[in-house]
């Protein structure tokens, strides 16, 4: 005998934790289990080692005060030997746990395996999911940058919207008053201790339901799932048509971990870390925060939502997808697995990846968000002013000057907020340009009292040029009639 | 189970648990307390108090000028986040408007346009005019406004605590509606 295997059989005579693990790994699971699409759980797994591994490294170095934060990521990014490449590892490791976690809940889904008997799996697999996003929020808490600062300004924002307990859940969540170093250490304890800790009892849980429960079996239109005999189907299936885990399996999920982890460390290589960006100092105001990718959705959500229904879905939102998705398997607990014949889950998996990726592509954009310096940046288009009239040049002056740019476009340059005016003559006449100005409506504030009538004039008459060379601006004809087309003030289409 | 006996051995490990749930409760009480310290503390406005932002004179009349003040209360850690920015707009004389620099929407900074007379957030793109009211966009409400006073030459608001829009402290409470 040799010696390593003496040593070996010395530790196990006092664990004995040998054959329990021998039987775990071999424990049967049905052949067609052995697939490409059974590798996104431990894939997650793999991340999270990699999360909980790059972390430690921060954490040697992280400083997790609101006045040395800052600094001490600026140290990883630049002094300390590859600190930048573990915090991109973390960043990216991060992101990739996100999206692997949401592909992996996606094929469960599709693949019916939250039915009878796996219930509890997907409950605590929720439960995972909303812990993922709570490593994401904090750990975007703990690059404590102006995007960090401002984003907890947004999370108070929301929670103080609860009912009742709003104020004081706001100061519970920031540790008191205002966004400042209690709030930042009570965020470092959430990421450090509280949620990996709930996170690795729990995913211990998922693991653990995995193995007594068995692994899916590759879901067959018209093998419908009962209660009363599903249990004993699928110890027939696996004794019929098994093979143990290891290795018949598991080979696919560890080249996909190892892919994974590769693709992780590649992002981090090309892309390098994440931030930080400016410093949080409140008193910095030139600055428009957005959130991390797997927020935009998010993001863009709350600009399109009306002002009245803001806070009722803010709240409620959450709550009722929360709870549908834990009901789920007690709505659905029976009946056919296969995606095939289940037309609404794969409409609602369609609907929603569409929806989040809308929302998503668009906060990349933000089109509702004011361009703050196209006023100042982006001079209006030559072609607007060829030909123009004195009186139309001060128009466009006073265009420019009173930061009509910031929202509205003009050859395609400024903000996006309201329409582009390259041919708002087309849309509104004279008339209707005055009132729009000075009134405002439509989700564009009143100029009145910010323009004087010289300046009205003369921004009216530009915005009057503004239509295609073919096409005549838009007139009253109620008005042309009655004055004569004398009266029309608004000058000839030009050539 | 009516005549069931109790063995010695079971009533002590009973009396265990119930020791050790004793002192659970004991500890949970200072432990509680502990937690909910942020919250507790600012129940009679503890937070709250008169910060100077400067002399009436540096404020021009008619203009809004970005200010900044130190936040009163104050812990050794919190670096530079405890310095806080505030619109100051000197309406004419000692009347002035001190408006938090956090959008009422979701409490992204606003910046002021002096030319348009508007305040913008980069955010979601909220408008206000230039005495705070909303002009546009998602927030429901007007800024946020800080209770001022002029004392001795020195303009003074009473601040502490983050502008949210659920704020049910009297701080920030008022609302200043759409004029149209």
């Amino acid at each position: 005998m040799s010696v390593l295997t003496q040593i070996g059989e010395w530790f196990d005579r006092r664990l004995q934790l040998a054959a329990p693990i021998r039987e775990a790994a071999e424990h049967r699971v049905p052949r067609n289990t052995a697939s490409w699409w059974y590798v996104f759980g431990s894939a997650a797994l793999a991340v999270f080692a990699l999360q909980v591994v790059t972390g430690i490294l921060l954490a040697l170095i992280y400083v997790p005060s609101a006045n040395e934060a800052w600094n001490s990521l600026q140290a990883l990014n630049h002094d300390v030997t590859l600190g930048w490449f573990i915090r991109a590892l973390h960043g990216w490791g991060s992101n990739f746990m996100v999206a692997i976690v949401l592909i992996h809940m996606v094929q469960v889904f599709l693949f019916g395996a939250y039915k009878f008997p796996r219930e509890l799996t997907w409950i605590i697999g929720v439960f995972l999911l909303l812990m993922t996003f709570g490593m994401a929020f904090s750990g975007q808490v703990l690059r404590f940058d102006q995007d960090a600062y401002w984003g907890l300004g947004i999370g108070a924002s929301i929670t103080s919207r609860m009912p009742l307990i709003g104020p004081f859940a706001v100061k519970l969540l920031l540790g008191g008053p205002i966004i400042a170093g209690a709030t930042l250490s009570r965020f470092f304890a959430l990421h450090v201790f509280v949620i990996p800790g709930m996170l690795i009892g729990f995913v211990c849980l998922h693991l653990l339901m995995v193995l007594k429960l068995g692994i899916n079996e590759w879901p067959m239109p018209g093998r419908v799932v009962k209660r009363a005999t599903y249990i004993g189907e699928y110890h027939e299936l696996t004794k019929s048509d098994g093979e143990p885990f290891v290795p018949y399996a598991i080979w696919k999920d560890l080249f996909f971990a190892a892919a994974v982890l590769l693709a992780v460390a590649a992002c981090a290589v090309y892309f390098g870390p994440f931030g930080p960006t400016g410093k949080p100092d409140p008193t910095i105001i030139q600055t428009a925060p957005r959130p991390d990718y797997f927020f935009l959705w998010l993001y863009a959500v709350l600009s399109f939502l009306p002002p009245s229904l803001e806070t009722p879905a803010l709240l409620i939102g959450p709550v009722v997808v929360i709870v549908i998705l834990i009901l789920l398997p007690f709505l659905s607990g029976e009946g056919e697995k296969s995606w095939r014949r289940r037309p609404i889950a794969v409409l609602t998996i369609l609907l929603t990846a569409v929806a989040l990726g809308t929302f998503t592509r668009l906060a990349v954009f933000a089109p509702w968000s004011p361009h703050m310096n196209a006023w100042s940046g982006d001079p209006v288009p030559e072609r607007f002013l060829r030909g123009t009239s004195a009186l139309e040049r001060q128009g466009a002056l006073v265009f420019q000057v009173k930061q009509c740019r910031n929202c509205h476009s003009l050859g395609e340059l400024g903000g996006q907020r309201g329409p582009s005016l390259d041919s708002v003559a087309v849309r509104l006449t004279q008339d209707q340009l005055i009132r729009q100005v000075i009134q405002g409506g439509g989700n564009m504030p009143a100029y009145g009292k910010n323009l004087s009538p010289a300046e009205t004039t003369a921004l009216v008459a530009f915005l009057t040029t503004l239509h295609p060379a073919g096409q005549g601006p838009a007139r009253d004809a109620a008005r042309d009639f009655v004055l004569g087309n004398s009266q029309q003030t608004s000058p000839a289409p030009r050539p | 189970m009516p005549n069931e006996t109790i063995s010695r051995r079971g009533l002590f490990m009973k009396l265990g648990i119930l020791f050790n749930g004793l002192v659970a409760a004991g500890l949970a009480i200072p432990v509680v307390r502990f937690l909910l310290s942020s919250i507790t503390r600012g129940n009679a406005n503890a937070y709250l108090s008169w910060v100077a932002l400067g002399r009436v004179s540096e404020f021009p009349e008619g203009e809004t000028r970005l200010a900044t003040f130190r936040n009163p209360y104050v812990m050794p850690a919190d670096g530079k986040t405890v310095d806080t920015a505030c619109w100051v707009r000197r309406v004419e004389g000692e009347q002035f408007q001190v408006f938090a620099v956090n959008c009422a929407h979701l409490g992204c900074p606003v910046r002021w346009f002096p030319q348009s007379g508007l305040f913008m957030c980069p955010c979601h793109g909220g408008a206000y005019y230039r005495d705070g009211s909303r002009a546009s966009g998602p927030p429901e409400r007007g800024l946020f406004e800080y209770p001022y006073k002029v004392e001795n030459g020195l303009v003074t608001i009473q601040a502490g605590e983050l502008p949210t829009p659920g704020a049910s402290a009297a701080l920030f409470g008022k609302k200043t509606s759409c004029p149209s």
